[in-house]
This record gives C-alpha cells, structure tokens and sequence, in this order.
C-alpha cells in the first residue's frame, strides 16, 4: 500500500475519532448551555431544538432570575417553590468553601509530603498506605458519625466544619501526588541552596516550590473539583448557613415543576469557575499530570 | 586559612558502615583528591564537610574552627555537585548571584563580582540563558562559577568532570588546576577516576570501603603504594599481582613452580625479617616494569603471548603463564602475535612485596 495514502486514511480516521470523542463529550455541556437560554415553553418542548435564533427565541430570564432573585411567574402558572433568590449565596458559599480547603489542602499537603519525601520517617511506606486508606471508605459509611461529630462540635452550618472535611477528604491526594513530584525533583537543588547560604526554609520557598508549582496547580484543581461537586456532605451538614450549590440544584428538581431552563442556567454558572480555573493553570496541567512520566 | 582537619570522622547509614574513622588533613591551598572505587564513602566524607550529612563521630575544623554542628550555610564552603545542581528557573546570572544574595551584598556589587567570575570563566555572554539552554561544558563551568562568586577558601567538588566528554573532561582538568593555583584557594575533590587525580593533585587521599588507605603525592602513591589495594587501584592497566613467598636465603620466590628467584638486598631483606605477619606474600610489578624479549637468554621467563592490545602511544601484551596473566606494557612498535613465545624478564628494582593476608606492603 502506499504510504502517503496509508497516512491520509490515517489521518481521515484520526479526526473521525476525534470528532466522536470531542461529541460525545462536549454535546451534553452545549445541551446544558443551549438549555439556559429557553424559554419554559421551549425547554419542554416535545421536538428537541438546538440552534438559537433558527430554532428557537434565545433569552436570558433564566440568568436574570436565578442571579437576580427575581421570581417570573411562569407561563402554566405554577410558581417554582425553591426559592430561587439563594442562588447567588450558595455560590458565593461554593466559592470560599471550595476555595479555602483547596488552598488549605494543596498547602499543608505539599509540607507533608516534602517532608515524607525528604526525610528519613520510620514506618514511611505504611504512613503513606495509611493515608492513602482515608481514601478507601466509601464517603457514605461515614455520613452519620461525621454528623454527630459536626453537631457535637458545633461546626454544623459552618464554613470551618465543611472547610475541615473538604481539606481532610482532599489531603491524601494532593499528598500523594505531591509525593510523587518532590520525589522526582532533586534533592541537590536545596542543597546547593543550603550551601549557597540559605535554610533548608528558605531553600523550598525560593527553589523547591517554583519547581513545584506545576504539580501544585494540577494538584489544585482536582482538589477543588472534588470540592466544588461534592453533594452528600453538603446535603446533610451544611443546610442553612454555608449550604452550597450542588444541594441547591437538586432541591429545584425535587420541587413541584422542575425548572429546566433556571436549572441549565444555574449549572453553567456553576461550572464556570472550574473551567475558568483549569483555563488559567492549563499550562501547568500538562506539565504537572505528566511529571515524571517523561523521562526529563 | 583554609585548612581543613578532618578528625575520627565516622558515618553509618542503618547498619552499613560508610565511613569509619577517617583522618585527614588538607592544607591551606593545596588541591587535595580523594580517590577511590564507586562506594567507597567519598562522597559521603565531601557532604560531611559540607554539612549535608551528620557525622556520627569525630570532629571537622576548618581554619581552627570547629564546624562538625554547623549548618551548611554557617560553614561557608563552596560545593559543586556531579550534576551541577544549577537552579532550572533561574538565569545563569541569577544562578550565579544567589549565594551573593544571601549575603546581603548590594546589587552592583553583586554584578560586579558575577561579571568578573563569567568573564573568568568564559561564560559571560550566557549569562540571560537557562541551565537547559546550555551544554554540557558551559553548565559545568556555570556550577564552578556559582561556586567561586562567593570566594570562598575552601571549594568542595563532588566528580565535577564526570559527566563532561572525554575531550571536554581532559581540557577541564587543566583549566581546573590553573584555577586552583590563580585562587589560591583550597580544593577537596572527590572523583573515581585515577587519571584525574594523578593529574591535578597536590596530594591524594585513596578511600576504600570507608577506610583512608593511603595520603601521598601522586609520585609516591604510584610508586610506594601503601597496600594491594592502593597499587592495584592506581595504575592503568593494574598492577600484575602473584603469589611468591620468601626463603630464608632472602630471595623472593615467585609463582607457584618457583618462576622467578630474585636475591634481595640486605637493607630490602631487613625490612622483610621486620614484618610480622603470615608467610604468604604477594609479589606485585606494574606492566610498564616487565620487559618482553624475542631473544631467549637464560635468565629470561618463558612465557606466551595471550593476546595483543595496540593503543596506539603503547600496546599492552598479555602473557600467559600457567594459569597466570601478566599484562606488559611495551613500545607500540613491538611485534608479537597470539601464541608467540617470548622471553619475559621482571625489573629487579621496581618491584614490590605484598602481605597477602594484611595486604600490607612489605618491600
């Protein structure tokens, strides 16, 4: 066969694939998306439309009314009983809580995990499984002690209490992975750092973490999507004051009508600061996922 | 100055000793080199210097300051690593001014000194370029650079031509002893590479097993070696090592089917009948010491020609005898071919006498 054929089928096939996969992948976001910006009357439509101004009158009363708090009486007349004007609370609630453990989990994870990395700790492997364990359970067996601890302790309805457990649930990962990078960085760089004139501090503050930002940042955003998405927890412990967004998209399903189209406009604002998040550090992605699979 | 005392030093990692109690002094301003088999604790007796691990016995002084408990940045050693261990974030400018940084020196002073060392060092027009932007060679130099902004009295150096080519590393062992000398400064070197020691040392320190075997000039280590190991370790290819044992007619008696008699001198026999120690010994004579001859004469060793190494400045010939090798170093011009039989004739003054149990020197 010849070869420069042989490359074109290759290459015909190479995007057919990736047609597929980017479809498959990216159809229920834009559905998501395409939803937001439906009327009632269209979003429940029995024929399915996907164009906006061809197949249906874009609008943004979706946005207004979750953002806004404004309750649009809908056109069959049923009032959507969750109150929608918490919207934007919960947000701001997903954000700090989010935020907070992450940058909690992601700190306090890289110490220990350069200190298991670099000092010679007795038992080091079993620390490591046994951290690695926290993991193990399934985080629904632990729902009822975790919430007579919280009320015993008063941190239910609290951002400290759910911060808490966001960065407990988070630490192993980000102690893992970080493990995994400081182990591939060199341990001749602070080092020459100490001889050069600086503490063994100063030496990870002014080498080793630039170093390790990539893995920091890749570490980051996954800590913050377990964060950000996680439901039972939230659900149970934080139902009032700190009570985030996913409890929130569930209760307006739950309730009388459900409103598709506040729905579809909430969970795009909603996915937005991790996409927007992943955007920024993308560079460092690559890096930081790929760390030590190539041979540097 | 800069001398460095190294006291008793002993280190164990877990049960495995590295080190045990290794004594050694360095001068000020003497290219010391410490040498010796991969494993043997000298990277390990370069960091204990250096701070970087903690002796568990004996004392290090630097300049009559003991410093065996001071952190690596209290002791104000300069070390460069085998890898070069150059910042991959930082410029090589900026590689070469932090350690100045830490001292709080003013900019432009920082910049001075940097300009000079890369104009020294023949590196000033990298100085905006990354680690991975350079080569081998110019990495290298930008680790002595970084190493020598600081002046410091004392330079560690962890096998820092290693990693260099063969013709890049021979070039670095000039300039290095150039350097040394224009510095005035102090250089402990550790490296495993025998060529690199006898050339650029004031003095080497050979290092086995954690154990100092021998401290001498170059000369002296090549040509009164301490012990077996030091002669075998030094010398290139080794030291030819039989069996021989001495009658009490004070003749030394080589090789299994007596293959070579050789009377020793009465000074030679003293030292001999001054050794305590078993009556098994270990006759030892470098190759370039061994004369092959295509004329038989009496006193001559019959032996055959193994193989043939030609290396273009010299060719070294294996002779077989018995079960036995001898390496001989000859003029490249010498002819011989496999299975040849040549006359095999040993110098009778530069030989030497080993214990074989102690592996001591005894002649």
């Amino acid at each position: 066969m010849n070869y420069e054929k042989k490359s074109l089928a290759n290459r015909i096939g190479f995007w057919v694939v990736l047609g597929i996969v980017f479809f498959f992948f990216m159809f229920p976001l834009y559905w998501i998306a395409v939803s937001s910006i439906k009327t009632r009357t269209d979003v429940i439509s029995r024929v399915p439309s996907y164009i906006p101004y061809t197949q249906f009158q874009p609008t943004l009363d979706n946005y207004t009314s979750i953002l806004l708090g404004t309750t649009i009486e809908s056109d069959t007349g049923v009032r959507a009983s969750a109150d929608l004007s918490v919207f934007r609370d919960r947000l701001t609630n997903s954000v700090i809580i989010a935020g907070l453990s992450t940058l909690l989990a992601v700190i306090l994870g890289t110490l220990a995990a350069y200190a298991v990395s670099r000092f010679h700790i007795r038992g080091e492997s079993d620390l490591m499984f046994f951290i690695l364990s926290t993991r193990m359970l399934p985080p629904i067996v632990v729902l009822i002690p975790i919430f007579l601890l919280f009320s015993n302790l008063n941190l239910r309805d609290s951002y400290p209490g759910i911060i808490l457990l966001y960065t407990t649930v988070n630490l192993p990962f980000v102690v893992w992975m970080m493990k995994g990078f400081f182990d591939e960085i060199p341990v001749e760089y602070e080092e020459a750092a100490m001889i050069d004139g600086y503490s063994r501090l100063q030496a990870i503050w002014k080498i080793v973490i630039p170093e390790a930002i990539p893995a920091m940042a890749a570490t980051a955003v996954f800590s913050a999507i377990v964060a950000w998405n996680e439901f039972v927890f939230a659900n149970l412990l934080n139902r009032t004051y700190g009570a985030t967004v996913p409890p929130w998209l569930n209760s307006i399903i739950g309730v009388g009508a459900v409103e598709w189209g506040r729905l579809a406009a909430a969970s795009v604002i909603f996915v937005l600061p991790i996409v927007i998040f992943t955007f920024l550090v993308r560079n460092y992605l690559l890096r930081g996922v790929t760390f030590g699979a190539v041979r540097r | 100055m800069a001398g460095l005392v190294i006291e008793k030093l002993s280190k164990n990692f877990g049960k495995t000793a590295a080190l045990s109690n290794v004594s050694l002094t360095i001068k000020d301003s003497e290219f010391l080199i410490l040498l010796g088999p991969t494993g043997a604790g000298k990277t390990t007796t370069l960091r204990c210097v250096a701070g970087l691990e903690k002796p568990n016995q004996g004392t290090i002084e630097m300049d009559g300051r003991l410093i065996t408990k001071l952190s690596p940045a209290e002791r104000d050693v300069a070390f460069v690593f085998q890898s070069y261990a150059l910042y991959p974030r930082k410029t090589v400018f900026q590689n070469m001014s932090f350690p100045l940084e830490a001292r709080k020196l003013s900019q432009t002073e920082i910049e001075q000194r940097v300009n000079e060392i890369a104009r020294k060092l023949a590196i000033d027009g990298l100085l905006n370029r990354r680690p991975a932007q350079l080569s081998g060679g110019q990495q290298q130099r930008v680790a002595l650079g970084r190493a020598m902004v600081r002046q410091p009295r004392l330079f560690l150096m962890d096998e820092p031509l290693t990693n260099l080519d063969f013709t890049l590393r021979v070039e670095m062992r000039a300039e290095l002893k150039r350097l040394q000398n224009e510095l005035a400064a102090t250089f402990f070197y550790v490296t495993n590479d025998q060529v690199e020691a006898m050339s650029m040392a004031d003095r080497i320190a050979i290092l086995d097993h954690g154990v100092l075997q021998q401290v001498d000039t170059p000369e002296n280590v090549y040509n009164h070696p301490a012990n077996l190991f030091v002669a075998g370790f030094v010398g290139n290819p080794r030291m030819n090592f039989l069996d021989c044992r001495i009658d009490k007619n004070a003749r030394v008696i080589v090789g299994k089917d007596d293959l070579w008699r050789i009377s020793l001198t009465r000074s030679l026999f003293e030292k001999v009948a001054q050794h305590k120690g078993g009556g098994e010994a270990v006759f030892g004579i470098r190759p370039e010491d061994v004369e092959l001859s295509n004329e038989a004469e009496t006193d001559m060793i019959r032996a055959e020609v193994y193989v043939v190494e030609p290396l273009g400045d010299r060719t070294i010939v294996d002779m077989r005898l018995g079960s036995e090798i001898i390496k001989v170093k000859v003029a490249p011009n010498f002819e011989a071919a496999s299975g040849d039989s040549l006359g095999m004739q040993f110098d009778s003054e530069r030989f030497h006498v080993f214990d074989k149990s102690s592996g001591e020197i005894i002649i």
